[in-house]
């Protein structure tokens, strides 16, 4: 499979993903600085975490004006398969690729640590190696990961089976007190109508392979390759 | 001509930073402060002398980048 990660000012969790991808999963892996544009045969696109543009204005607000974007857009519209983790979602928001926005967390905190989110919707390019609700336990680390949406998008996304993992209990209830930002619904992570664009807020890059203590997040890339009909090859690592 | 624009939340939409500076203010004794909102404040220098196709320009930017009209709500100046 080849993967294109988009290197954005800012950007700080791209070689995580590249790394998983190429290393651990053993794909081929590009990395494209946000003033190209991108290069034909590509796959899948991540948009990875970090702070584009030092979050300034919102966070998001500016690196969807990067040139990369409008082919990322081009090729989302193309059905082309786009991931968006952390900043990278909030960037696809203000992009337009997925509706709504986020907003500062309830605390106000920057939250770092370990959430649970159930898988609502297994039947999709990004989660067909889930089970349906099942619980997985992924880091989340950010000050912006409180989604807001108006009703009637809200019920629409969710009538659409849009709504990909929801914060909740280990196991696997959905309660105010399992959600750590505010978040609406207790959304962390959606994707667009056609199934192409996912966006989510936990970082699955940094729970993938047993030396990290979770593998959980692997499953949202393994995912990805059975959607085109790969699996994982030979890792690159030496295994101890 | 410079553009001096207001961006704020709209109505109903929770603001966790008022909140906080609501209960700071409430702590330092100022008991009748109520309801509120933190905003952006912006200026921009406009090169252009006619103030309709100023104004036209200053709202595209609003609606464009410096405000996200999901959740914000913009007005500005122009002198």
């Amino acid at each position: 499979m080849n993967i294109g990660v988009v290197v954005f000012p800012g950007s700080n969790c791209d070689h995580d993903c590249a790394y998983v991808f190429q290393d651990v999963l053993g794909q081929s892996v590009r990395m494209i600085w946000h003033k190209d544009t991108l290069p034909g045969g590509l796959d899948a696109v991540v948009l990875p975490g970090g702070f584009s543009y030092g979050d300034y204005l919102r966070t998001g607000a500016i690196a969807r004006f990067s040139p990369v974007m409008g082919a990322v857009k081009a090729f989302a519209d193309n059905g082309g398969l786009v991931i968006g983790i952390c900043n990278g979602f909030q960037i696809l928001l203000e992009a337009g690729l997925l509706p709504g926005v986020m907003v500062r967390n309830t605390s106000l905190n920057f939250i770092c640590r370990d959430v649970y989110v159930k898988v609502e919707n297994a039947a999709t390019r990004f989660t067909n190696r889930c089970e349906s609700g099942q619980v997985l336990k992924i880091p989340i680390a950010h000050a912006d990961g409180n989604y807001y949406t108006d009703p009637v998008t809200l019920a629409g996304i969710k009538a659409n089976a849009q709504v990909i993992f929801r914060y909740c209990t280990p196991d696997g209830k959905v309660t105010p007190e399992a959600n750590p930002n505010g978040s609406l619904d207790n959304i962390a992570g959606m994707m667009n109508a056609d199934g192409n664009v996912l966006g989510m807020m936990p970082h699955p890059e940094r729970s993938a392979e047993t030396l990290l203590g979770n593998e959980d997040g692997r499953l949202i890339f393994l995912s990805m390759l059975s959607a085109f009909g790969k699996t994982e090859q030979q890792s690159r690592l030496v295994r101890v | 001509m410079k553009a001096k624009i207001h961006v704020t939340l709209k109505q109903g939409i929770l603001d966790p930073q008022g909140k906080a500076i609501e209960h700071a203010l409430d702590s330092l004794g100022f008991k009748n402060a109520a309801n509120v909102r933190v905003g952006k404040y912006m200026e921009v220098d406009v090169n252009e002398t006619d103030a309709a196709k100023a104004d036209a320009q200053v709202k595209q930017m609003c609606e464009k980048l410096l405000a996200n009209t999901v959740i914000e709500e913009y007005r500005y100046e122009l002198q």
